[in-house]
């Protein structure tokens, strides 16, 4: 029998879908569009977060959004009944989205035409974080009944966003949810998230979050060929 | 369940080497996978063994080694371990200071195979 020999291979597992990550960054770059990837588990609001955003953008900002669903078209329905572009994308089971789901997704939209394209990922706080979908801001939300550990049981999500939305502060007072204990937890993984606490459901905290969103818009699209100042570098990659 | 689309990636990238490298079977893989990371070796490695069937890598076993989560200090330059899941203080051991980068522990990357 032949002997067993080694070969180096020293590649990164999931390069090809950061390859086609970076150019789903570049192109937008050039169409002047945000793309931000929004996160969080199923439950914790994301359909209404993003159903309060397109409230209050929606006279300033030309809006799309792209809803990732295993199988359903509930989401995707709400918010073009809310006046914006949707498009629905199942994933079939599959647990996240990934850049060349996000890609498909684009083509429903006329090339420069959006501001700000939403995606709505798969509701979970696992696998979504493993995978760069092209998206430059990257926004998660952790609603208050969830808890204030999940930081401890999720690290890798809580360190590749950029902007942690606490949702549900309608709750805070009949759990034992500590909001200063989250952010410490929250600041330790990652120094640079943003914070914003807000009640989707009351309305409470949604105008701090819309008009920094819509601040980050303009300042991407006044010089997107630069980097942001103050806003999202470039998503730490898988294995780097 | 994120575990099945890296599966499919690994083979993919093994299989090229193999046929680049004019490989009859390939025995085992090394992988390094951060501790930030949720991937579950069993699982991976189940799914390796449906996924790799009638191909050069049938039957090989993925070894993986767990890169731990390091941080360099901002403030004095010093790395240091954290376990991100205990979590009971991740600042500076140093200077106590609470900013720094993340240098290893989100690691995904194939090593080397060993192959016949």
């Amino acid at each position: 029998m032949d002997e067993v020999r080694l070969i180096e291979i020293r590649e990164e597992i999931l390069s090809d879908n950061t390859y086609l990550a970076d150019e789903i960054r570049a192109r937008l770059k050039t169409e002047k569009t945000l793309l931000m990837n929004l996160m969080a588990s199923p439950g914790a609001g994301k359909t209404s977060l993003i159903l309060r955003t397109i409230e209050h953008l929606k006279d300033s900002l030309s809006l799309g959004v792209i809803e990732a669903d295993i199988d359903s078209m509930v989401d995707s329905e709400q918010v073009a009944a809310a006046g914006v572009e949707a498009v629905q994308l199942h994933t079939g089971g599959f647990c996240h989205l990934d850049a060349p789901m996000v890609l498909k997704g684009l083509e429903a939209f006329r090339p420069g035409s959006l501001d700000l394209i939403i995606i709505e990922n798969v509701g979970n706080l696992v696998c979504p974080a493993e995978f760069d979908t092209g998206a430059l801001l990257n926004v998660m939300i952790l609603s208050v009944p969830e808890g204030d550990d999940k930081p401890l049981k999720y690290p890798l999500m809580f360190r590749v966003c950029d902007v942690l939305i606490v949702n549900k502060t309608d709750y805070l007072g009949l759990s034992d949810f500590d909001l200063s204990r989250l952010r410490e937890r929250v600041l330790a993984l990652n120094p640079r998230m943003k914070i914003f606490e807000l009640s989707c459901r009351t309305g409470e905290g949604v105008a701090a979050w819309t008009t920094w969103l819509k601040d980050e818009v303009a300042l991407f699209k006044g010089d997107s060929a630069a980097m942001m100042p103050d806003g999202p570098e470039r998503p730490e990659s898988i294995g780097t | 369940m994120h575990e099945l689309p890296v599966t499919e990636s690994i083979l993919d990238i093994v299989v090229r080497h193999a046929q680049a490298n004019g490989v009859r079977q390939v025995v085992a893989i090394n992988l390094r996978v951060g501790e930030m990371s949720d991937l579950e070796d069993e699982w991976i490695q189940r799914y390796f063994d449906y996924l790799s069937r009638d191909t050069v890598a049938q039957g090989a076993k993925l070894r993986i080694e767990r890169v731990p989560v390091v941080i360099r200090c901002t403030g004095c330059g010093q790395e240091y371990e954290v376990n991100v899941r205990a979590m009971g203080d991740s600042a500076c051991p140093e200077c106590r200071s609470s900013k720094g980068e993340l240098i290893s522990g989100r690691e995904y990357y194939i090593k080397d195979m060993e192959v016949r």
